[in-house]
C-alpha cells in the first residue's frame, strides 16, 4: 500500500513540478497547492490516465482563526479504477473567493454549499450558492471557531401569536465547556487568587 | 391528442391551435416536508409540466442537529453516540468509522475477538438497513405487506443489538480500541439460529415483490445509473454495484478482518431501480453467510475484546485493587484520552454506500474538526439530475432506493 502511495506521490510530483507539496502520513497522501494552481491541478487528476482520481469523494473547510489564511480548503479524491485516495489542500483567507470546481465534478455543488454554509467562504462560479443545512434566514456561519454553539438564536411556538417565533437565545444555565488542561502545564488562564503574579 | 400538451410545429409553418384551457403553465408543488415516501423530513420543490418532472430541487437541512459543531467541545468518546444518530437505520456502522479513525491516528491494534465482533454487528446492521430499505421502497409503489413482514425481522435483530450493548437503537457498542462488552455464548447462539432461519424470510420477500407485476412495472428501467454519473456524482454502494461495478471498500480496502471473510459482491446490470432492489436482496443473503463465519471463528477463538492501554477503562477487579487503574477509569471517563495531532480519513462500507470521518486532531482530548462524509448527500443532490423527466410516482421510487435517511443527510 505505501509503494503504491510513493509511486502516486512521485508520479504526481514528477507532473506538477513545484506547484505541490506532497506527504505522506497515516498511509494517506495530501497535496498541498496554492489557490489559483488548484482548479487546473484538480482537472488534471480527473484527465491523468496514470492515476484516474475522477470521484470527488468529499469537500470540506477547516477554520484556523489565527492563520492569515484562515480556513484550508480540502478536496478528496478516490480513483475506483487504480484504487487509490488522494487529499488536495489548499489555503484561502477570509476575504478571498475559492475558485469552483463545479465543471469538473458536479457532485462538488452541495459539498461548496455546504462549506458556504458553514464557513462562509465563497466560491466564484457555482451555479447556485445558496445556504443548503441551516434554515432559511438563518445568519453566521457555525461551524467558524468563533460562533458560539448555542448559536445566537432559539425557535419556539407561539400559542398567542399561533406561529413559529424566533427569539435570542436564553439559557437557564450558562453553557459549560469545560476545560480539561492542567493547571501546571499550558493552561492559558489565571486562577483567581494568581492575578498579582500575571500582572 | 387530447391529453396531448406539447405545441407542435409543422412543416408548413403552422402550429397546433391552442384553446386557453390548453395553455398552461408549469406547475410547482412541494414534496414534503411530511410525507411518507420522502423517508424522512426532505422538501422537494417539484417543476412539473403535467405529470412529468421538469426540476426537482430539494430541501434539506431540517433535521440539521449540528454534530460535527457538537462535536469540537466534546472528547473523543462523548462523540461516539452523535454516531448512531446519524444514520439511525443502522447505527454500528457509523461508529466504526470513528472508531476506525481515532485507532489510525492512536495506532490501536484491536484485538482478534474484538474485530470479529464488529464484522458480525457491521453485517447484523447492514440486513437491518436493507431489511428497512427494500421493505418501504416496497411501500412507497404500492405494496403494504413487505414492511410488516421485514420489520418483523427488524425486531429480531434489535434484540440482538439490546443484549450486546443495552439498547436496541443507540447502541454506542463499538469503541475506540474494541467493542464493549464481550458477547455470552447464549446471544452467539440466538443469533446463529435466527442466521438459519432468516433466509426463509428472504425467500418470502422475494416471492412477495421480485416478479410482482406491479413492482417491476414501477420500479424496471426507473432511475439509471450510468458508469458516468458514478463518477459525476460520486456515488457509491449500492449505486454503484446496480450498476454492474464490483466495488466494495469492504474487498477493495479491507479494514477488521474483512479479508479472510468469503463473500460475493452482487452487482446488477441496467443499474435501474430494480437491479438495486435485487442487489440489496443479495447482499443480504451474503451478510447472513458472513453472520454464520463469523459465529464460527468466534466459538473457536475466545479473548479480549478490547485493546487494554490508555483508550479503554481497566478492568473492574482491577479498579478493586490498583490505586492506578482506579485514577485511571476517573480519568478516561472525564477528560478522556488525548489523540495524537495528525488527520486521518476513515471509510467503510456502510450499507448505504461510503461512510467516511474526516478528523483533524490537535492533540488535545476533543477533535479539532470533524467532518462526516455521508453516502445519502451525495445520491440526494443528484436527484434533480436522476429524476428529470421521470414521472411524479417516479420520484417516490427514486428516493427509496437511494436509500436516503436524513439522520446522516443533515447531520
Amino acid at each position: 500500500m505505501s509503494e503504491k502511495l510513493n509511486d502516486l506521490a512521485a508520479h504526481l510530483t514528477a507532473r506538477h513540478g513545484d506547484k505541490i507539496t506532497a506527504s505522506i502520513a497515516f498511509g494517506e497522501l495530501t497535496l498541498w497547492v496554492a489557490l489559483d494552481q488548484a482548479c487546473a491541478l484538480i482537472a488534471d487528476l480527473k484527465d491523468d490516465p496514470a492515476c484516474r482520481l475522477n470521484m470527488l469523494v468529499d469537500i470540506t473547510a477547516v477554520d484556523h482563526p489565527d492563520h492569515p489564511e484562515r480556513f484550508e480548503i480540502v478536496y478528496m479524491f478516490l480513483s475506483m479504477y487504480t484504487n487509490s485516495r488522494l487529499r488536495v489542500k489548499t489555503r484561502v483567507g477570509e476575504e478571498e473567493m475559492v475558485p469552483s470546481i463545479n465543471e469538473v465534478h458536479p457532485s462538488a455543488n452541495w459539498l461548496e454549499r455546504e462549506i458556504f454554509d458553514m464557513f462562509g467562504v465563497i466560491f466564484s462560479g457555482h451555479p447556485d450558492l445558496r445556504r443548503i443545512l441551516t434554515d432559511y434566514g438563518f445568519r453566521g456561519h457555525p461551524l467558524r471557531k468563533d460562533f458560539p454553539t448555542t448559536g445566537f438564536t432559539e425557535v419556539r411556538y407561539d400559542e398567542v401569536q399561533k406561529r413559529v417565533v424566533y427569539e435570542p437565545v436564553k439559557l437557564t444555565q450558562e453553557y459549560r465547556q469545560f476545560d480539561f488542561m492542567s493547571p501546571w502545564e499550558g493552561a492559558q488562564y489565571i486562577l483567581p487568587g494568581d492575578e498579582k503574579k500575571a500582572g | 391528442m387530447d391529453g396531448d400538451i406539447r405545441r407542435n410545429a409543422y412543416d408548413d409553418g403552422t402550429q397546433d391551435a391552442e384553446t386557453g384551457e390548453q395553455r398552461i403553465r408549469n406547475f410547482n408543488i412541494n414534496f414534503g416536508p411530511q410525507h411518507p415516501a420522502a423517508h424522512g423530513v426532505l422538501r422537494l420543490v417539484l417543476e412539473l409540466d403535467g405529470e412529468i418532472v421538469e426540476r426537482c430541487d430539494p430541501h434539506i437541512g431540517l433535521l440539521h442537529r449540528g454534530t460535527e459543531k457538537l462535536m469540537e467541545s466534546r472528547t473523543y468518546l462523548q462523540n461516539l453516540p452523535y454516531f448512531d444518530r446519524l444514520d439511525y437505520v443502522a447505527p454500528m456502522n457509523q461508529e466504526h468509522a470513528w472508531c476506525l479513525a481515532i485507532e489510525r491516528l492512536t495506532g490501536t491494534v484491536v484485538p482478534r475477538r474484538g474485530q470479529l465482533i464488529r464484522v458480525l454487528f457491521c453485517e447484523i446492521g447492514r440486513v437491518l438497513n436493507h431489511l428497512l430499505n427494500v421493505t418501504t421502497q416496497a411501500m412507497d409503489v404500492g405494496a403494504l405487506t413487505p414492511p410488516l413482514w421485514g420489520f418483523e425481522e427488524r425486531e429480531k435483530l434489535m434484540v440482538f443489538y439490546e443484549r450486546a450493548c443495552g439498547a436496541r437503537l443507540h447502541a454506542a457498542y463499538f469503541r475506540p480500541g474494541g467493542v464493549h462488552q464481550d458477547l455470552t455464548p447464549e446471544l452467539i447462539n440466538d443469533i446463529e439460529t435466527w442466521a438459519n432461519e432468516f433466509p426463509r424470510v428472504i425467500d418470502d420477500l422475494h416471492g412477495l415483490l421480485t416478479e410482482n407485476r406491479i413492482f417491476k412495472q414501477r420500479n424496471v428501467d426507473i432511475g439509471v445509473v450510468s458508469e458516468q454519473d458514478i463518477l459525476n456524482w460520486g456515488y457509491s454502494g449500492v449505486m454503484v454495484r446496480g450498476s454492474g461495478f464490483a466495488w466494495d471498500l469492504r474487498r477493495s480496502q479491507p479494514y477488521e478482518c474483512y479479508d479472510e471473510f468469503e463473500f460475493k459482491i452482487p452487482v446488477g446490470k441496467n443499474g435501474d431501480c430494480y437491479d438495486r432492489y435485487l442487489c440489496r436482496m443479495a447482499e443480504m443473503t451474503e451478510s447472513v453467510s458472513i453472520i454464520k463465519q463469523a459465529i464460527t471463528k468466534l466459538r473457536a477463538e475466545p479473548g479480549e475484546v478490547m485493546a487494554r492501554g490508555k483508550l479503554s477503562p481497566p478492568k473492574r477487579a482491577e479498579m478493586k485493587r490498583s490505586m492506578e487503574a482506579l485514577i485511571h477509569h476517573f480519568k478516561l471517563y472525564t477528560e478522556g484520552f488525548h489523540v495524537p495531532a495528525g488527520e486521518v480519513y476513515a471509510a467503510v462500507e456502510a450499507p448505504k454506500g461510503e461512510f467516511g470521518v474526516f478528523l483533524v486532531a490537535d492533540g488535545s482530548n476533543k477533535p479539532y474538526r470533524v467532518k462526516i462524509r455521508a453516502p445519502g448527500f451525495m445520491h440526494l443532490q443528484s436527484i434533480d439530475y436522476i429524476a428529470k423527466g421521470h414521472q411524479l410516482a417516479d420520484v417516490s421510487a427514486i428516493i427509496g432506493t437511494m436509500d436516503i435517511v436524513f439522520g446522516e443527510v443533515d447531520r
